[in-house]
């Protein structure tokens, strides 16, 4: 039972860190590498509002989100557009900008700057304590994940179908230029796309961080964990990256309590590794294999 | 009246149109004028251990094994068309064979360097075929992935030191046999893939970055020849992990750093893409740069993608691309 | 003639989405024949090169290659076994020079076992097949950069590359699009040359008066089926032909 809940947990979890990429990659065909830097830079900003400027945790969020969807757009706006088309120099200059987050953030000495290192900086979860389900103990914290998880997932799902910039957004997906010649613009896509997917990825982080604590290294292991889900699923997939981060919870909790925590790890390589091998295009991938494949 | 504009002509010196070709070894002029360039590095390079004291000899022997990775992500993402964003998986793959051997089996530097050389090309190039059939961007994404998975595993599951690393390797005799064996392995390799992008071989890396889907068309399979082309550039990043391993005398997780993933992009950004030389010219310029700046903690790296940044958005066609134009061609400003 | 068949397509079809771009086609290439694919725009016609090539997989349906089933095989293998095809969009490997273009084929396997492992310098072999196809050596064209070529040496550097694979079956995809009618004149007697040497080949065309020039028959896909088959002037005649073109006129 409590794998069943906590699966149901870790999948939401990998589910909202992908989100944000795959949405990004699905509608500019840009992988954003700055996504995990963008994650742990949200929650260090939450963690500065609230406890240097002693600002409303309601607000220190909203102010953080905000923050994190204009970060990336600006990453978009003055650096990405100048690349499109180039894929080296997307990916590496997308690479660049993670590294430039992750490292300063742990930068110490330079105009007073402390750098946040070490394990100290903790998010308070938004409700303590716990709740007794089916006889499992579960923090509230865990349930409002999943029940954030079930918001944002149906949120997008509704704005990109029933708004005129989410079908946009859809549009410039599907075919670009054909898009384009209805009107869409796609740089603007881009941006919005860029925009609303930081903003996910900084909402990942205030639910998620407050299980834990929040270090810069972090910055890699969510970027690994929304590109094994995004891969898993499909890149660009909708359905493929929900399903694969059922997938992916599933299989990962099942491993730790099956063979212990150190081999998770081994599980997700395992896991990427098969299905390249075998499936490349992702479970649900949209491409057929053969286009896939070079 | 119309009025006036000025545009830039460039022409190219007239001593570099007469040594097209064959015409290049008829006469001692032009034959200087293509030689020079070549000579003058190999000299430079030759010369330089000579020219500098104790502390910076170090920081030569560590620009070399920057310079060796750079010059093979040079050559992977401009002539094969794969961005590799794992250099550390060749460090670490290379450098931990040859401690391992060297800790547990006692053999010495001379013995394991080669060993891990191959080995260590084997291993990268095995985990990396899976993504080699598909598109780019795949392995661009295992390639980063990579290097952190081995991190993850080997703290897991605790073997080769874990955490701590193994020390107390066999290091190499003296300082100078320490640069110039680095220094000879960044001009053989330098020169070797200069010649190989020209061979058949070369050619085929370069069609299947330019236009896939022709060569598939040409009877040539894409995934072979990825997986030669891999091979090759792991040769040389394995070469630099093995030799670093016994520059220091220890090997740990830090071998798997991101420092050797990111240093060398940058060099190459700003060394100049494509041009092979470029990249080992522009290692050996950010090292000591990212050395001095130790003492300021993370603050060098941010400071090199902050230079890559720079470069890929101002001046992509990075150093060496322009000297080499400028080398070659003079411009001039002409009123139309 | 000989009636061998080299080439049986069966029922192929493919859908991409809601589109069925190709569907139940069948037909037979001959050896040593010139068969021409035509068609309106948008009929399926490079759908089918790329199906029966293996740049993409079919849905249903057979090819049989001199009786081999190649359904569902990579494309170099396919070009290694002899049935190789040429681009429509034109995209040489445009940093080398025209010759170069050439080595990649020259090194596949097939050209190496059909050779023997005595093809000597492959530059030498480049530019002798450069200058059978047309390119003057005196004027140093091989030698130029593809990408300055203009596009009647390119629509022929990329038919060198098939010749340099030692082809049997060649299907050219629109060689005669954006030519002049005198480039066009130059390019069929080296057509009608490569059906002398033995070569099989199969031309996806809409400059028609051209291609009825070299094919011995033709095939007319429409929407993605075939609906006729037979020599260029009686196909020509049909009705249902003429409509496929021209459409039919009538108001209802």
């Amino acid at each position: 039972m409590d794998i069943l809940i906590y699966g149901t947990v870790n999948s939401i979890i990998f589910a909202l860190i992908a989100v944000g990429f795959s949405l990004v990659y699905g509608v500019s065909r840009i992988p954003n590498f700055a996504h995990g830097s963008i994650y742990v830079l949200a929650g260090f900003l939450t963690w500065s509002f609230i406890n240097d400027l002693k600002m409303n945790y309601a607000l220190a969020v909203l102010i953080s989100l905000a923050i994190a969807s204009i970060i990336g757009l600006i990453i978009y706006r003055f650096i990405l557009i100048r690349l499109r088309g180039l894929p080296t120099s997307e990916i590496i200059a997308s690479f660049a900008v993670s590294l430039i987050i992750l490292e300063g953030l742990r930068m110490q000495g330079i105009a007073g700057f402390k750098g946040f290192i070490g394990p100290f900086y903790v998010l308070q979860p938004f409700i303590g304590g716990k709740m007794n389900i089916f006889g499992v103990f579960v923090d509230y914290q865990r349930l409002i994940i999943i029940a954030g998880g079930v918001v944002v997932i149906t949120f997008i799902w509704l704005f990109t179908h029933y708004t005129k910039t989410g079908l946009s957004l859809r549009a410039i997906a599907q075919d670009e230029r054909a898009a384009m010649m209805l009107g869409v613009n796609s740089d603007r896509m881009a941006m919005v796309s860029l925009s609303i997917g930081s903003a996910l990825a900084g909402l990942a982080a205030v639910l998620i961080l407050p299980l834990g604590n929040i270090a810069a290294e972090q910055g890699y292991r969510v970027l690994v964990y929304a590109l094994a889900v995004c891969i898993i699923g499909g890149l660009g997939s909708w359905a493929g990256t929900i399903l694969a981060s059922f997938a992916l919870g599933f299989s990962m909790i099942t491993s730790t309590a099956v063979f212990g925590a150190l081999w998770e790890n081994v599980v997700l390589i395992g896991t990427i590794i098969l299905i390249l091998l075998f499936k490349p295009s992702g479970l649900m991938g949209k491409q057929k294999e053969l286009e896939e494949r070079v | 009246m119309t009025e006036k504009e000025r545009r830039k002509k460039r022409f190219d010196r007239s001593v570099k149109v007469r040594c097209e070709g064959l015409y290049a070894i008829s006469s001692w002029r032009e034959m200087g004028f293509l030689a020079m360039p070549r000579i003058l590095l190999i000299l430079g390079l030759l010369i330089l251990p000579i020219t500098l004291d104790m502390y910076w000899q170090r920081v030569l022997c560590i620009a070399g094994i920057y310079a060796l990775l750079a010059l093979s992500f040079d050559f992977l993402a401009e002539y094969v068309g794969l961005v590799c964003l794992g250099g550390a998986m060749f460090i670490g793959f290379g450098g931990y064979t040859s401690g391992v051997l060297n800790a547990y089996f006692g053999w010495s530097p001379i013995v394991t360097i080669p060993i891990a050389t191959l080995g260590g090309a084997v291993m990268s190039t095995l985990v990396l075929i899976p993504c080699l059939r598909l598109r780019g961007i795949y392995f661009a994404i295992v390639s980063f992935m990579l290097p952190l998975f081995s991190v993850y595993i080997i703290t897991a599951v605790g073997i080769f030191g874990s955490t701590e690393g193994i020390s107390a390797l066999d290091t190499l005799p003296n300082i100078w046999v320490e640069q110039y064996v680095i220094i000879g392995a960044i001009i053989v390799a330098l020169f070797g893939i200069r010649r190989l992008v020209n061979e058949d071989i070369g050619l085929i890396f370069r069609g299947i970055k330019d236009n896939d889907q022709a060569v598939r068309a040409s009877g040539i399979s894409i995934t072979a020849y990825r997986i030669k082309a891999v091979f090759i550039a792991s040769l040389i990043g394995s070469f630099a992990g093995a030799y670093l391993s016994h520059l220091y005398g220890w090997l740990g997780l830090s071998l798997f750093a991101m420092d050797f993933s990111i240093l060398p992009i940058a060099a190459c950004v700003m060394g100049g893409m494509g041009t092979l030389v470029g990249p080992v010219i522009g290692a050996i310029i950010l090292t000591p740069m990212s050395e001095a700046l130790r003492g300021f903690g993370q603050l060098r790296v941010v400071l090199y993608c902050l230079v890559l940044i720079g470069f890929i958005l101002y001046k992509p066609e990075g150093l060496m691309n322009y000297l080499e134009r400028k080398y070659h061609q003079f411009e001039r400003w002409e009123v139309v | 003639m000989e009636k061998e068949p080299v080439l049986q397509v069966n029922g192929l079809s493919k859908a991409f989405g809601g589109v069925q771009a190709v569907l139940d086609v069948d037909f037979t290439l001959f050896k040593g024949e010139i068969l021409g694919i035509i068609g309106p725009n948008g009929a399926g016609k490079t759908t089918l090169v790329n199906l029966v090539t293996g740049f993409v997989k079919p849905d249903a349906g057979s090819v049989l290659f001199k009786g081999k089933n190649i359904k569902g095989l990579q494309p170099h293998k396919i070009a290694n076994l002899g049935l190789v095809r040429t681009f429509q969009v034109m995209r040489p490997y445009h940093s080398l020079a025209a010759f170069k273009n050439l080595i990649v084929p020259l090194n596949s396997p097939r050209v190496r076992r059909t050779s023997g492992g005595k093809l000597g310098d492959t530059d030498l072999v480049a530019i002798d097949i450069l200058e059978q196809i047309g390119f003057e050596r005196d004027a140093r064209v091989p030698y130029k950069i593809a990408s300055s070529l203009p596009l009647g040496y390119l629509k022929r550097l990329e038919l060198a590359r098939c010749i340099a694979l030692r082809p049997e079956v060649i299907l050219c995809d629109e060689v005669f699009s954006g030519l002049s009618m005198s480039e066009i004149a130059s390019m069929i007697p080296l057509l009608e040359k490569l059906q002398m040497e033995g070569i099989t080949i199969m031309m996806i065309e809409h400059r028609l008066r051209e291609l009825f020039r070299l094919a011995d028959r033709v095939v007319v896909i429409n929407f993605g089926k075939k609906i006729a088959e037979g020599i260029p002037k009686e196909v020509m005649e049909r009705e249902d032909v003429k409509a496929a073109y021209l459409g039919t006129g009538k108001r209802k």
